[in-house]
């Protein structure tokens, strides 16, 4: 099968090495651009003046803490179906990175809404939810740290990030399912992107940035994780050979 | 009021939009090195314990 060819994990490491620099690269670029074209060249809101060079770090750290959920609850998917190993590696590497995103959205959403609400927090259906998805990523880091042998606390962990994904639509959607304090979308919209193209271009360029972020350090997350395994393999056979 | 104050200034939004910028950047930046710095520790490990595992066969 296709998938367990790439789970191997030397071949993992082996293609992690290659793609590495790459994304790396892509990622260092695409942040200068981005930051060059969102805090220099783009226009200021009509409404919002300069308010709106925020939305250039809040989105797209807002669709990536979904992404990753996204990837952690399939990887835990594959963990409950086919007891995948690497795949458990795979969603405990991208916890911490979801969390990051979701911390970043969290904070730079509650500077934005301060100058243009009038308020840093308020219990709307957006806000509460992503709220909801940060408890659950520190729930499942939680989780998985929590047993020594990481088989059960894997499973437990696994479990709740694919029950958790219900949470993912209701994010998205709360915007137009509840009368939100938050604006509807912009730029997912099924009758095309509500926003300029001056504004659109930078937003691009970060949210690739942010994305190349995910896969570098979640490919320097998950070979850490593999090392470790071979540190614990090697260490209980030299505890075997000393009994 | 020089070009660059006003530039820095914002509109008077300044303070929220550089605390933005920086808090983010100090997470990713952050995240970053740390995975970096856990990933090194454990390749290190894994070194020295092979050298060790190549003693005990010679023994």
């Amino acid at each position: 099968m296709l998938m367990h060819r790439y789970a191997n994990p030397t071949r993992f490491i082996r293609i992690a090495d290659t793609i590495f620099p790459w994304a790396g690269g892509i990622m260092v670029a695409a942040f200068v651009i981005g930051l060059y074209l969102a805090l220099l060249t783009s226009p200021a809101d009509y409404q919002q003046s300069e308010m709106v060079r925020i939305m250039y770090i809040h989105v797209p750290a807002a669709w990536m803490a979904l992404f990753t959920y996204a990837f952690m609850a399939l990887s835990s998917a594959a963990v409950l179906i086919w007891k995948h190993p690497l795949a458990l590696l795979s969603a405990k590497a991208a916890a911490p990175i979801g969390a990051s995103f979701t911390v970043i959205c969290l904070a730079t959403g509650s500077l934005w809404g301060k100058p243009m609400w009038g308020t840093w927090w308020v219990w709307d259906a957006r806000l509460t939810s992503v709220l909801i998805l940060l408890f659950l990523y520190l729930g499942y880091i939680a989780l998985i740290n929590a047993f020594d042998e990481s088989e059960r606390g894997g499973k437990a962990a696994s479990l709740l990030a694919l029950v958790g994904a219900i949470n993912l639509p209701i994010i998205k959607y709360s915007v137009d399912w509840w009368n939100t304090l938050h604006q509807p979308a912009s730029v997912f919209r099924l009758d095309g992107p509500a926003i300029h193209s001056d504004m659109l271009w930078p937003l691009i360029v970060m949210a690739i940035a942010f994305k190349m972020f995910l896969l570098t350090t979640l490919l320097t997350r998950v070979k850490s994780e593999l090392t470790a395994v071979r540190v614990r393999n090697i260490q209980r056979s030299l505890n075997g050979n000393l009994v | 009021m020089s070009e660059i104050e006003a530039y820095l200034g914002m509109g008077g939004y300044g303070p929220f939009i550089w605390a933005a910028y920086f808090l983010s950047t100090f997470i990713l930046v952050g995240l970053l090195a740390q995975s970096r710095r856990v990933l090194k520790k454990q390749e290190a490990l894994l070194l020295r314990l092979k050298a060790i595992q190549r003693g005990d066969r010679n023994d």
